[in-house]
Parts: C-alpha cells; sequence; structure tokens
C-alpha cells in the first residue's frame, strides 16, 4: 500500500492545529467550539480509517513511513512509520477521543474552548507517540503529553486536583527523565537517534540491566505497576470524566506500549534476566489491587484500582513471554503473551472508557462518585443499567466480551511458564467479578436508594451514542477479535523474532 | 606593539558601540524628559547596527592588537545574543522605568557601556583583556542596580553585589597574576601552550598554577552565580528595578559563558582534568542548592534568582565535557536560558504598575480568567524552564545531559535529572497559581499601550515553543562556531 498523502503527519498535526484553532475562539463561543472540536476529531478519525484499511497486515513491517532530517547536528529525524500494534493504538486514540469530546458536550462549561483545545493536543500528542520511530522524537511526545494531561486535570478536575495533578505529573516526570539518560546513552552508543538502530546495538550485560531499569522507571509508572501506582487513583477520581477515560483509555497503553518498543528489542537479554522482577510485581498487581478495589467507596477510585489489576495482565503479558523464551527459547508462547496483551490493552481501552463514562453519565446527574448515594438505578434508567452491566461483564473477562479475549491468551501463556503463575493469574478472573459485580449489585440493583435515584432521567441520545460505539468495541474485540489479532498477527511475530535474538 | 589602522577597522562593532553611546550620552544631555524616547530609540537602534555589523562582516577567524582581542566563531554568536537580548530589555523596560521615575539617560547609557565590556570579554585573547572587559561589564552593572536610589532595597543590593564582586574580581585577578607567575605571559593562546606543560609532570611552578585556576574559577563561578558563590545572586535580582535583573538575569549570563569559554577552553584548556572535577563540584552544589531553595521562595524575583543558580548548574555541566561539542552545549544553554529568561522578567514586568511591582508569585493568581494568551505565555516559560518537550530549555538540557554522560560524568548526570525533578515542583506551582487558582480581581488585565512590548513579548514567548520545534539552525550555528 502506496499512500501519497502523509497520512501519520496529518494525524499528529491535524488535531494540534485544529486544538490552537478552538482555543482562539475564545470562552464566550462556546457552542462554537464544540461543534469544530467535534468536526476536527471526526475528521481525524476518518483519517485514521485509511491507515487500518491500507495497511498490509501479513507484512507485519513498518508503512506509511516519513523520514525527514530534523536536527541535522545531532543525528535526529522526524521519522514515523506504523506497524500493526502502532495503527491499532492510533485507531483506538482517534476513537476514544471523539466519544470522549461528545462526553462532555453537557458536563463541561467554564472555559469549554480551552477543555477541548487540550484534548485535541493532546491527541495529536498520543498518536505521534505511538508513530516516531525516533526516540528522541518519541520521547518529546511522550513528555509534551503531561502538559496537556495537567492542565485538564487541574482546570476542571474535583476539589483535590492540584494535589493529583501535581503528582501526576512528578510522578511521570521523574520515571521518564531516567528513560531520558537510557536514551542518551544508547544515542552515544549507536550514533543514531533511530529505534531501528539502537535495538542492533550490541551491549554488555550490565549496560543492559541499567537500560533495562531505567525503561522500567519510565514506563512501570506510566502504565501504571505497583508500587508506583499511587498517583493513578488520584488523578483518576480528581480528573474530569474525559481526563478519566482518555487517561484509562489510551496514556496507560503508552506505558506498555514503551515496553514492546524498547524494553523489548533494545535489551532482551537484561529483560530475559529480570523477566521474574517484572512478572511479580505484575502478579502482586493483579491480586492485591484487586482486593484494594473490593473495598473502594468511591466508584472512580474503584475503577482506577481495577485499571491498575488489568494493566498488571499486560506487563504479565509482556514478560512471561521474555521468562518462556529464557526457559526454553519458545518463540510461540512467547508470540501468545505479547499478543494477548496487546490485545488486553485494546480491550481495556474500550472497558475502562466505557465504565469512566459511565461514571461520569452517574455524576453528570447527581455529583456524586460515592457508591452509597446510588441504589436501585435500574429502576430510573434501564437502558443505561444494560449498557453498565455490559461492561461490567467486559470487565470480569466474560467470553464473548473483548474482556476475555487477552485475559485468555496470557493465562494460556503463563501455564506454559508455571500453573502456579497461571493460577495467581487467573485468581483476578474471580476478584474481580466480586468488585465489578458487588459494585453492580450497589449501585444498579436493589431498591431506589434516594430522591436523587428516583428522580434520574435516562441518558439521553448523545449519551447512548458514545456508550453504543464503546459497547460495539468491546462486542466485537469480543466475539469476532480475527481483524484486530490479524492486524497485530505479523507485528508481533516481529517482536518475537527480535526479543529471541541476543544482544549481548 | 606598533599601532596598526587595520586593527581598528577589525573592531569595527565595537568601535562603532563606543562612537554610538557617545553620541547619545551627548544628545541625552540635550533633551527634556518628554523627549526621552529619542534616547530609547538611539540605543535600540545603535544595538541592531552592531549586530548587523557583526554579521556583515563574516570574515573567519583572526586576532587583533597583537592577539589582545580575538574575533571568532563563538565570538560572533554569543554577541549577536548579547546585543539582541540587551535590546529586548529595552523595549521590554521603557513602561516599567517611566511609571517609577527611572526612565532617564543613565539607564540607557550604563547598560550600552555594559554591553560593550561584555563583548570585549567575550572577545578577549588577553587576561589583561578579560579584565577590563569583565570591570567595564561589572562596574556599570553595580551602578544599574543602584538606579533607583531611593529605595533602601536597591541601595542594599547594590552594596552587596558591589563589595562581593570586587572581592571575586580580586580573586580573579589574583588567580591571573599566579598565571602570569607560572607561564610567564598574558596572552591566552600562550598560556594555552604553556599551561599543559607546567601543570602536567613537575614543573616547579606547578601548584602555582593550580593555584592560579582555582582563583580563576572562583571568579568565573561568581559571575555564573554557581553555588557555593551564589549568595549575591537572590539579594541582587529581588533588590535590583526588575529591568536591571532582567539584563542582569540574561545578556550577562551569555557573556559569563564567553569568559569561561576564553579563560578555560582557551587558555587553561591543557589543565582540564583539573577544572572538570572542579566544575563537576560548582555545578552540583548549584543544581542542590538552587533548586531546593527555590521550593520555599514566594517572591518570583527570588524564585527566578535561584531558579538561575540551578540552570548555571546545568551550563556548566555542558562545560565540563571539555570537547567543542561540549562547549557547544553550554553556549546552546546559555542562550536559551538567556531568551526564556528574558520572557519570564518580562511578564513581571507586563503585569507591573506604578506602585505595584507584581512580583510575588500570588500576583500572577488566576492570571488564565484575566488574559489567556499571556497565561499562556506563562506556561511556555515555566514549561521551558523545567525543561518540559517541545519547548525550548528541553533540547538546551538534552545537549548538556548528553555533554556530561559522554565525559564519563554519568553520575553528574543523574544528579542533574535528580535535581530537575525537584526543579519542575516550583515551576508547576507558578502554572497552578495561574491557570488552576481563582483570581482576586476577576477584571481583564489592563495591558499597557506599549505595543512594540506586547508584540514582542508574544514572539519571544512563541519563540520558546519554535525554537524547541525548529531548533536545527541554531544548534547547527552553534557547531560551525566551534568548528564542528
Amino acid at each position: 500500500m502506496t499512500s501519497t498523502l502523509p497520512l501519520l503527519s496529518l494525524l499528529i498535526w491535524l488535531p494540534i492545529a485544529g486544538g490552537a484553532l478552538v482555543s482562539l475562539l475564545g470562552s464566550e463561543r462556546a457552542g462554537a467550539a464544540r461543534w469544530l472540536a467535534l468536526a476536527v476529531s471526526v475528521l481525524v478519525l476518518l483519517v485514521s480509517i485509511p491507515l487500518f484499511t491500507g495497511y498490509d497486515a501479513d507484512a507485519g513491517t513498518l508503512q506509511f513511513a516519513e523520514n525527514h532530517i530534523w536536527i541535522a547536528a545531532i543525528g535526529a529525524n522526524y521519522h514515523l512509520g506504523a506497524d500493526g500494534i502502532s495503527i491499532a493504538l492510533i485507531v483506538l486514540t482517534t476513537f476514544t477521543t471523539v466519544l470522549t469530546l461528545l462526553g462532555a458536550w453537557d458536563s463541561v462549561h467554564d472555559k469549554v474552548n480551552q477543555y477541548l483545545a487540550a484534548f485535541l493536543v493532546l491527541e495529536g500528542l498520543m498518536i505521534g507517540v505511538f508513530a516516531a520511530m525516533d526516540a528522541l522524537l518519541f520521547y518529546v511526545f511522550f513528555e509534551g503529553m503531561l502538559i496537556p494531561m495537567f492542565i485538564i486535570i487541574g482546570i476542571w478536575g474535583g476539589p483535590r486536583r492540584v494535589y493529583a495533578t501535581l503528582k501526576f505529573f512528578l510522578y511521570t516526570f521523574f520515571g521518564s527523565i531516567f528513560m531520558l539518560i537510557a536514551l542518551i546513552y544508547l544515542f552515544l552508543q549507536a550514533h543514531s537517534w533511530e529505534m531501528a538502530d539502537m535495538a542492533n546495538l550490541h551491549l554488555s550485560a550490565t549496560a543492559q540491566a541499567w537500560l533495562f531499569f531505567a525503561f522500567l522507571a519510565g514506563f512501570a509508572i506510566k502504565v501504571p505497576m505497583w508500587p508506583v501506582h499511587t498517583w493513578l487513583p488520584d488523578a483518576h477520581v480528581e480528573a474530569p470524566t474525559g481526563g478519566s477515560v482518555i487517561l484509562a483509555a489510551i496514556m496507560l497503553k503508552v506505558g506498555g506500549y514503551g515496553f514492546i518498543r524498547f524494553s523489548l528489542p533494545m535489551v532482551p537479554d537484561a529483560c530475559q534476566e529480570f523477566a521474574w522482577v517484572v512478572i511479580a510485581l505484575s502478579l502482586i498487581a493483579v491480586i492485591y489491587i484487586g482486593f484494594v478495589a473490593l473495598v473502594q467507596e468511591d466508584m472512580k477510585k474503584l475503577i482506577a484500582y481495577s485499571s491498575v489489576s488489568h494493566m498488571g495482565f499486560v506487563t504479565l503479558g509482556v514478560f512471561i513471554a521474555m521468562a518462556l523464551v529464557r526457559k526454553d527459547g519458545n518463540p510461540d508462547a512467547a508470540y501468545l503473551g505479547v499478543s494477548g496483551a496487546m490485545v488486553q490493552m485494546i480491550s481495556h481501552g474500550f472497558v475502562s472508557g466505557a465504565m469512566f463514562s459511565c461514571v461520569g453519565v452517574l455524576y453528570d446527574r447527581v455529583h456524586s462518585r460515592m457508591i452509597k448515594d446510588y441504589g436501585g438505578v435500574v429502576n430510573t434508567m434501564p437502558w443505561f443499567a444494560a449498557l453498565w452491566v455490559l461492561f461490567s461483564m467486559a470487565n470480569c473477562g466474560l467470553p464473548g466480551t473483548s474482556g476475555f479475549v487477552g485475559e485468555f491468551m496470557v493465562i494460556l501463556a503463563s501455564f506454559q511458564m508455571n500453573a502456579w503463575v497461571a493460577a495467581a493469574a487467573a485468581f483476578t478472573l474471580i476478584i474481580g467479578a466480586a468488585y465489578t459485580l458487588w459494585l453492580v449489585k450497589r449501585v444498579i440493583f436493589g431498591a431506589v436508594a434516594n430522591d436523587h435515584v428516583a428522580h434520574l432521567k435516562d441518558i439521553n441520545a448523545r449519551e447512548a451514542l458514545v456508550l453504543g460505539a464503546f459497547a460495539a468495541g468491546v462486542l466485537l474485540v469480543g466475539v469476532w477479535p480475527a481483524p484486530l489479532t490479524h492486524l497485530m498477527d505479523a507485528s508481533v511475530r516481529h517482536v518475537v523474532d527480535q526479543l529471541m535474538q541476543s544482544k549481548l | 606593539m606598533p599601532f596598526n589602522i587595520h586593527d581598528i577597522v577589525l573592531l569595527l562593532p565595537e568601535d562603532f558601540l563606543l562612537g554610538a553611546v557617545c553620541a547619545i550620552l551627548l544628545v541625552d544631555l540635550f533633551l527634556k524628559p518628554a523627549q526621552r524616547a529619542i534616547t530609547h530609540w538611539l540605543s535600540i537602534a545603535a544595538l541592531l547596527i552592531t549586530i548587523g555589523l557583526i554579521l556583515a562582516d563574516a570574515d573567519p577567524a583572526t586576532t587583533a592588537f597583537g592577539g589582545m582581542y580575538v574575533r571568532d566563531g563563538v565570538a560572533t554568536v554569543l554577541k549577536v545574543f548579547i546585543l539582541g537580548t540587551t535590546a529586548a530589555v529595552f523595549v521590554y523596560s521603557r513602561g516599567y522605568l517611566r511609571d517609577r521615575g527611572l526612565y532617564v539617560g543613565e539607564f540607557y547609557l550604563l547598560c550600552l557601556f555594559a554591553t560593550l565590556g561584555a563583548m570585549l570579554l567575550v572577545s578577549a585573547g588577553n587576561l589583561v583583556m578579560v579584565y577590563l572587559g569583565l570591570e567595564l561589564l561589572t562596574l556599570s552593572s553595580y551602578a544599574l542596580v543602584a538606579l533607583n536610589r531611593d529605595s533602601p532595597l536597591s541601595s542594599e543590593a547594590a552594596m552587596k553585589y558591589f563589595v562581593l564582586g570586587a572581592l571575586a574580581s580580586g580573586m580573579l585577578l589574583y588567580g591571573m597574576s599566579m598565571i602570569y607567575g607560572a607561564t610567564g605571559t598574558l596572552d591566552l593562546a600562550q598560556v594555552q601552550k604553556l599551561s599543559a606543560f607546567v601543570a602536567g609532570g613537575a614543573h616547579e611552578h606547578q601548584a602555582l598554577l593550580l593555584f592560579g585556576l582555582v582563583f580563576v574559577i572562583v571568579g568565573i563561578g561568581f559571575k555564573f552565580g554557581a553555588a557555593p558563590f551564589h549568595m549575591w545572586i537572590p539579594d541582587v535580582y529581588q533588590g535590583a528595578p526588575t529591568a536591571v535583573t532582567l539584563f542582569i538575569g540574561s545578556a550577562q549570563k551569555i557573556a559569563a559563558f564567553g569568559m569561561a569559554y576564553r579563560l578555560l577552553a582557551g587558555g587553561l584548556d591543557g589543565m582540564q582534568d583539573h577544572w572538570r572535577e572542579m566544575l563537576a563540584v560548582l555545578a552540583v552544589a548549584s543544581l542542590a542548592i538552587g533548586n531546593v531553595v527555590a521550593i520555599a521562595q514566594t517572591n518570583f524575583k527570588r524564585l527566578l534568582a535561584y531558579s538561575t543558580i540551578s540552570h548555571m548548574g546545568f551550563l556548566l555541566l555542558g562545560l565540563l565535557n571539555g570537547t567543542p561539542s561540549g562547549y557547544a552545549a553550554a553556549m546552546f544553554y546559555a542562550i536559551a536560558y538567556a531568551v526564556t529568561t528574558t520572557v519570564a522578567f518580562g511578564l513581571i514586568l507586563l503585569l507591573a504598575r506604578s506602585g505595584f511591582e507584581a512580583e510575588e508569585i500570588d500576583d500572577f493568581r488566576g492570571l488564565n480568567q484575566r488574559n489567556p494568551w499571556y497565561a499562556f505565555i506563562v506556561m511556555l516559560t515555566m514549561a521551558s524552564l523545567a525543561g518540559v518537550p517541545p519547548l525550548f530549555g528541553f533540547f538546551a538540557k538534552l545537549l548538556v545531559l548528553k555533554a556530561a554522560i559522554d565525559a564519563g560524568m554519568l553520575w553528574a548526570a543523574i544528579v542533574a535529572i535528580v535535581f530537575a525533578i525537584v526543579g519542575a515542583f516550583y515551576y508547576l506551582r507558578v502554572i497552578k497559581v495561574v491557570y488552576f487558582d481563582a483570581p482576586e480581581d476577576k477584571s481583564p488585565l489592563v495591558l499597557p499601550a506599549d505595543l512594540p512590548f506586547r508584540w514582542l513579548l508574544s514572539l519571544n514567548g512563541v519563540a520558546l515553543l519554535v525554537l524547541g520545534l525548529f531548533w536545527g539552525p541554531l544548534i547547527g550555528w552553534c557547531y560551525r562556531a566551534l568548528g564542528l
């Protein structure tokens, strides 16, 4: 597939330019700002479709490449490209952004133009992260994302927003700056910022170990893994609905993506050596954080902890693959692990985005996120209750929903490693079901709890469209994951081939 | 030394500026206070024409007056930015000075003399010339700090600056005399040839030269404001009129880099192993003190003062690499710092009114609701100072970190980034005040009528983003200046 249009550049700069335009509209023209922002995001979604249809998935190579000299003096290039993994995440980004903007239509009234502009700029930067093939360019997008999110949480967030947003920024900044040192070190070795050149380096075991932990600092905080997850519940609770959706659905994925793009190909030997560290942390996240989720009284906090637990599956899948390669050099099982991690990322994008949108729907009406303020919502909001139950089922990993596919693949891969690891991972299916279904029971079912609930109005057409789109995604990936796995299949195999090669 | 008319021609930009300053001095005498704008625009024109003369004469490296004066790529780049930021200082300062009754010819003349000193300093090829340039620069600066002579704070700052500055000059001079004693020459090119020989091996003057180096480093550290020679920075920054702080904080840091480059890279190049360790200590101390103490500040000017100290720590990291690419990184850092800090002080001047200094961080409260555009510029400035991509300041940090790691100083780079995280906190706090807090006075910001000021401030702010995305030409120029 050859395309004359620089699709990836368009995807990055169109929303950023759109965001600038929206912010220039001024805070008085809120209506115009909403329509313009929506138009831009829909346009970006449309532009991202040729990426999906035009990608030659059987080859699994980098396509849609654009390569221009950026800073000649230090050899940095404006090099964009996408393989199946990137494309899946880019389409998830464009899809979720449209729904986020739609979801915030009525719930934000203060400085609407800046709110929408921040989301559009954020969208462009996130797409840039997934498309950058030059390590410096990647880092610029990776860090650049922090500023709009910092603003989003800080201006439109809840009462403790300043604390939450500072914590979010400083945590992420802390991790990524160690990654920067690692990248500079790799640059000095490779004399190039190209990620492909960095992956071709031969490094000593000691150097690899240091680089591995530097990358781990950067990406583990982003994912986030236990014990550096504490910024996430705070950020989620205080963020406006749209901020939570983007944070959970896409920004966390950047961490998982980083492991696959940097740690695995660049320092595979250290990844094998220290796979047990990540596996142990992931299992703690899956189980311990699951228990933590069980006792939450705030719906957003509960879903935030559930996110940490589910993202544990992503890191588990990625590093189970490394452990399997170390154990018996089995590429097929490794493939299953990485593939499962990828499917889990996409699925979690839909499910967590949908769950946070649901909480947003309730919050817009009652202005409370506390579980005790609800009960018997099904009596007044039947359509909403049906969708919520669907998303909850997906969150538990019910077969037929997207949540099942990825978790199943990761557990299957874990089994080839060690039955105990698999058993521990599978435990999440129980604990996940427990906290999710208990949440459903307390919020949706039962008698009508109070006057607020009694006067609830069911979702309107706009909310139905947002939640319906998420539901379609959840069901599609659950029932017919073939297009998604086919898209990523050859690319994941390519990653597995790379991590099989020792770089010592 | 025979007098050669050709040498005068080589110094054409300096000659022109000197002539222009003298002419402005005379013209200003005959002007009524209401006509001060003539002095203002003449000064700016003089600076811009000097830039033009420097750029027009793209002759390769050469020396004049028997090696006293060096003209090379580094001098050209530094002079262009020193003159450019000084011109920006004039544009920014006008309204502020007028509101405070400080709109006098002396401000312009002293700044221009200081600029001339800075030009000679960055072109110095001889220890005497270094001292001469430095004294012209600092003596003018002492007087500038005391410009508001009725303010006790201002006089106190000037006193501190003068006493400590004189002490540092004395140390520098003492160091120079030791270098002269050890090598028998004042010419930096000769010193460069001899210093490696004297410092290495068992030369009888080895200890003398090392002592000389230490005293020279003290002088350089003072000029940069690197810890532990940073004591003057917060008081002077806070006490001086903001317009003067702007001048001391921007153009002079570029000049300080020029001085360090001439002395260390030029003269004492052979003693890299010795000065590298010393600079690493200064860098780490500056990063620690600057960033940690800044957290406790409520005064915006003091915050920027401690921020300067930490930034000078970063700059020294580039310098200690001791190769042309390291010097290029440090030079890029000095320029990036000057451009960014100009915006920061410009924003204080924007908010200041007569009788209101706008120098507390709280004075910026809720700026986003009063004027979103300048709030956005505050955000760009703070993000650039914190080193968040894609802003200018990030790439400057990237280059110096690369230089430090390249020099085998990985530990120093890690210390630097840890303190950069601490630093991010107080820069973010300013963004927080601007964006997340509600203003006491909700009315839209009354902007000064001075259009050139507003346009330049906007341009300068946006430049932080544009130079962050397209910094290739600038770093390319720095690399070429160092022959890379």
